[in-house]
């Protein structure tokens, strides 16, 4: 945190100046183990065994916070008898060896029906569930349809004590965790293991709580969700969350990466997190609703979301008699990531591409497989500052080098369109806090520089001027669309404010929507994004908010707006206890003022203002009025934390250590290598290395520098940060070093499936061997800013990378694999692939190539 | 010139009696330097402003003279970073400014083996008609099954976790409406 979040760490000072224990668990030791109470040196790709481990501690030690836990989580529910825990062997009931994919029906709740989860996989309209869920409705008393979703509360054991309860479950579950074992898989000892053991769970409870802060190193790996779903856990159990100094922090890589999810640029997303819909027959609106939202909790609103949505795109043209036109929609039918599109152009099924402020042929993983698609497009418009390098593919790309690609053979046309910065536009970031920070506009962008507001605009404009009086069904969308911002300066740059303010929503009369719940789904309202729903309310813009932190409490509320509605902890109703009483005075947050009828607090209560503690849904409630006023996860159908997840994941209710796919040792907990779900892309440019190869023995992983961001396009090409990193590097230990004969600020090459690249040898004692079982695993640290282009050069570490990727998220594993080094530059032009391919020979590994 | 204003403008003389004793201000200056000023202070505008790399959010100062940016500094009024930059946020006067910054559109034909200059305006029109047609030939009614899919899969897009929310929101609203589901960003990543 302290190297790529540097100005954020310093409040970790801060509560250190206080007297909080910093822990660092990392591979490396860095600037931020160097300020830490105690540095963990740990192997990449085992955080599930780490964290299993503590759960597993907390469990058999009793040492939950066990009042949080049973009011605010569904550890008393009972799992179906349906549910097999494979224990040893790694996997859970209802895999498919055939497809690599799990059936997710036996994983529910005993007397519970099927809920669409708060996130994750929700549509569950295959027949076979459709017909589960109607048969088990039937069963109970219910019909099928409408009834699948009413409410029903799965049977309980309040003592813990049930066999089959959630927490005996989870108990089980993790009893091979024990800190003896996770040491082992870790590479630390168990004296380590314990201490941090030791720490949080002494500074959990009542008056204290812990924060866990994680970054991409937990998110790129064929597990990346179930690592975050392990760290939930552990902070439910410990009832670390919706409290002041808990919760589970993300710290994220990009000024707007939060916004870019919010407001998703995703595939499988419309805004607020809404699923896009997948393609079904006969689908319409209420069937879409029915497959894709809980009836209960504050996604029980999913219809006003979405028909506000509609509205706001669609306008006029969206009425009831056309559900809104929810058939403008496009259909999903899998997986349409962004790895899956690259295959795609490899193989010229789709023909044109645009890259807005991305460079993927040097900050993505694999990038061979990226270059080749870029040389099999049709077209490619690349919007950026400067010259990346994928725009310059077809000139200076390493595969140019190689001699495996030509320039005149590459028949991609290339358009470079100069972009505006940050100074040279009005608009939002989200920030890591959910923070919506307005930027004002300093000067004008020079030359044909323009923001993406204004190209995409005008682009639409131009696309729908062209197709205007067309019959084609097909263009009814694009020319029904609402897109007439209004439009200032000499460039006719549309006005962010207008468009900030569709996102906000409008009412019938045409005043701006203050709050989300303001929405309805009879198409009266309409906003583009409804979680940001209040940050134009009054038609103020309430992210321009900037009264001086030094004027404002600790909470700083009139600083930006934080979605939603202006809450800056989420599910802060449960830093109260059941009856509404703070957990401690020095803890507490937001709590029940009997007096007034009402939550209050140091936050805007993430709960219904007037909702009392004591209040019990009636029968038959749906939304928010079926959860109690006990019930602080108001975003779950229950309302409650899960430590078991019955519906939502595609690799199981509960957290399991699977090994990384390319990993040098074998998995010491399970029968089971790797993530039985994970996803794979098995083409001739995307050779993996075998597991436990003696080929490719090392471990490697990839992080960035703090003078340095992400591909580099707005830092290798700056002087000052170029002169302070100037040149592409790997960390190694001096045991790897003697044992490989490398010389510190020497050349090194390193090899994988991929391909080979060059780095200059930093020996240092940061990077520790580690012992698992009886293997010593050497881990090698590589920065992955650099490529071609710009002031500093240097090999892509990205191009040493295969795709594999988690099987909920399709997130690739970038932060841990394997490769071997030797000493010395790399074999230059053809000479490079018959290098790489004689070592994949030697590991037994497919031929590579282009295609 | 008095004895003592000669001595005055020593600096080793400054140094050893003056205030200044590590010779790293008031000591060591000539008239020059004395008569020099920050770039802030003439600045004709202060402009409030966000950090676009990382995603702490520091606030930004962005000082502003003759319709230029002239100097980035970190916003003390900012709760999130009390005025404090990283080495990153520091160098954001040089992001803004660099000389290697590309400012006109660049145009490689299809099989071209080098750069040429086109008219921003024809490049849009020209990213226009190509949309248009990869929507066409991507475009898919209905899958096998006869379920509707309504979407091309003619062309994609990646990019990116600097745009503004209003960006992103505009690109997934022109994409949807051109049935294009194939929308990506860093997010992913
Ligand atoms: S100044 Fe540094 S820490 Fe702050 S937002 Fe910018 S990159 Fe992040």
């Amino acid at each position: 945190m302290a190297e790529a979040h540097p100005v954020g760490f310093q409040w970790v000072m801060e509560a250190k100046k206080r007297g909080a224990t910093v822990i660092h668990v990392d591979p490396r030791f860095t600037r931020t183990s160097a300020v830490a109470d105690l540095h963990v040196p740990f192997r990449a790709g085992a955080d599930i065994a780490f964290l299993g481990g503590l759960i597993h501690y907390v469990l058999d030690n009793e040492l939950d916070f066990r009042e949080y836990v049973t009011t605010f989580t569904n550890a008393a529910e009972i799992v179906g008898e349906d549910f097999v825990d494979g224990d040893v062997s790694g996997l859970f009931s209802g895999y498919d060896p055939e497809t690599g994919r799990y059936d997710p029906i036996s994983w529910q709740m005993e007397g519970g029906v099927y809920e669409a989860p708060a996130a994750g996989q929700r549509d569950h309209w295959e027949p076979e569930l459709r017909e589960h869920h109607a048969a088990h409705a039937a069963d109970t008393g219910g019909g099928a349809g409408e009834a699948a979703h009413a409410p029903a509360a799965p049977e309980r054991d309040d003592t813990l004590q049930h066999p089959r309860c959630v927490y005996q479950v989870l108990k089980r579950h993790y009893a091979r965790y024990t800190p003896e074992a996770v040491a082992s898989v870790c590479g630390m000892s168990t004296a380590q293991f314990l201490e941090v053991a030791r720490a949080i769970t002494r500074n959990s409870g009542r008056e204290r709580t812990t924060a866990w802060v994680y970054s991409v190193g937990w998110t790129h790996h064929t597990v990346g969700a179930q690592y975050i779903r392990a760290a939930a856990v552990l902070q439910t159990l410990l009832g670390n969350m919706g409290r002041p100094g808990g919760g589970i922090l993300a710290l994220r890589g990009h000024a707007s990466i939060q916004g870019s999810t919010d407001i998703p640029t995703l595939y499988d997303l419309l805004p607020g997190y809404i699923p896009m819909p997948n393609a079904h027959l006969h689908e319409d609106l209420q069937s879409f609703l029915d497959a894709d939202a809980a009836k209960t909790g504050f996604w029980g609103h999913m219809d006003a979301y979405l028909v506000s949505l509609l509205k706001a795109w669609w306008g006029d043209a969206a009425t009831p008699e056309n559900d809104f036109a929810f058939d403008y929609l496009p259909r999903l039918t899998g997986n349409h990531g962004t790895y899956g599109i690259v295959r795609d152009q490899i193989d010229k099924k789709t023909f044109g591409y645009f890259l807005v402020g991305e460079n993927p042929a040097v900050g993505h993983a694999n990038g061979k497989m990226q270059r080749l698609g870029l040389a099999n497009l049709e077209w490619l418009v690349v919007r950026d500052m400067q010259m990346i390098e994928s725009a310059s593919f077809w000139k200076d790309g390493p595969e140019i080098e190689t001699g495996e690609l030509r320039t005149e053979d590459i028949g991609t046309e290339v358009f470079f369109l100069p972009c505006a910065n940050h100074t040279e536009k009005s608009g939002t970031f989200t920030n890591t806090q959910r923070l919506l920070q307005w930027r004002r506009e300093a000067v004008h962008p020079p030359g044909d520089a323009r923001s993406e507001l204004h190209f995409y605009f005008h682009l639409g404009r131009r696309i729908r001027e062209k197709l205007a009086g067309s019959t084609d069904e097909r263009d009814r969308p694009l020319l029904d669309l609402t897109w007439d911002y209004p439009t200032f300066g000499v460039h006719d740059e549309p006005d962010p404010e207008s468009v900030l303010a569709e996102i906000n929503g409008f009412d019938a009369d045409g005043n701006h929507l203050s709050s989300y719940t303001q929405m309805k789904a009879d198409g009266s309202t309409s906003g583009g994004c409804w979680i940001y729903t209040g940050v134009y309310k009054d038609g103020i813009n309430q992210a321009d908010r900037r009264k001086p932190g030094s004027e404002q409490d600790w909470v700083a509320a009139e600083w930006g707006w934080a979605w939603p509605a202006n809450r800056r902890t989420l599910y802060n109703r449960a830093s109260a206890d059941a009856d509404g009483k703070p957990w401690s005075e020095r803890k507490a947050y937001v709590w029940w003022d009997s007096e007034q009828g009402s939550w209050t607090g140091h936050d805007i209560p993430d709960f219904e203002a007037t909702k009392p503690p004591s209040y019990r849904p009636p029968e038959g409630a749906q939304c928010e009025d079926a959860l109690a006023g006990t019930d602080a996860f108001i975003m779950q159908a229950d309302g409650k934390a899960w430590l078991y997840a019955p519906t939502g994941l595609a690799d199981g209710p509960m957290p399991t250590h699977y090994e990384p796919v390319e990993s040098p040792v074998a998995n010491l907990l399970h029968d089971q290598q790797d993530n039985p779900a994970r996803e794979d892309i098995d083409r001739a440019w995307n050779r993996l290395n075998p597991a436990m190869s003696e080929t490719y023995p090392y471990v490697f992983l990839t992080y960035r520098l703090t003078e340095h961001h992400t591909a580099g396009g707005m830092s290798r090409f700056l002087g000052y940060l170029s002169e302070l990193q100037p040149e592409f590097f790997c960390e190694v230990s001096p045991a790897l070093a003697r044992e490989r004969g490398l010389e510190h600020l020497g050349w090194a090459t390193l090899i994988s499936a991929r391909t080979a690249i060059e780095a200059r040898v930093v020996v240092t004692e940061r990077m520790k061997p580690l012992r698992i079982g009886d293997h010593v695993v050497h881990q090698i640290g590589l920065p992955y800013h650099w490529g071609s282009n710009g002031l500093s050069h240097g090999d892509p570490a990205n191009d040493l990378l295969g795709v594999v990727m988690d099987p909920n998220v399709h997130i690739q594993e970038s932060k841990v694999a394997t490769c071997d080094i030797q000493p010395g530059r790399r074999p230059r032009g053809p000479a490079l692939l018959e290098f790489v391919e004689s070592h994949r020979r030697k590991a037994g590994v497919e031929p590579g190539g282009t295609r | 010139m008095g004895a003592r204003t000669w001595l005055g403008e020593w600096p080793m003389f400054r140094q050893a009696t003056g205030p200044d004793p590590l010779g790293r201000g008031a000591a060591v200056q000539s008239p020059r330097t004395q008569a020099l000023g920050p770039r802030t202070a003439d600045a004709d505008e202060v402009v409030k402003s966000v950090c676009p790399y990382c995603a702490v959010g520091c606030g930004q100062n962005v000082y502003v003279r003759d319709g230029r940016v002239t100097q980035i500094e970190g916003d003390p009024d900012s709760p999130v970073s009390r005025g404090r930059l990283c080495p990153k946020g520091s160098a954001s006067t040089s992001l803004v400014t660099s000389p290697t910054r590309v400012t006109t559109v660049r145009y490689r034909r299809p099989y071209g083996t080098e750069w040429e200059d086109l008219d921003l305006d024809t490049a849009v029109d020209m990213i226009a008609d190509r949309v248009i047609d990869a929507r066409r030939k991507g475009w898919q009614d209905t899958d096998d099954d006869g379920r509707v899919l309504r979407r091309t899969l003619g062309f994609s897009s990646l990019g990116g976790a600097t745009l503004d929310n209003e960006e992103n929101y505009l690109i997934k609203k022109l994409f949807m409406a051109l049935g294009a589901i194939q929308v990506e960003n860093q997010a992913r990543i």
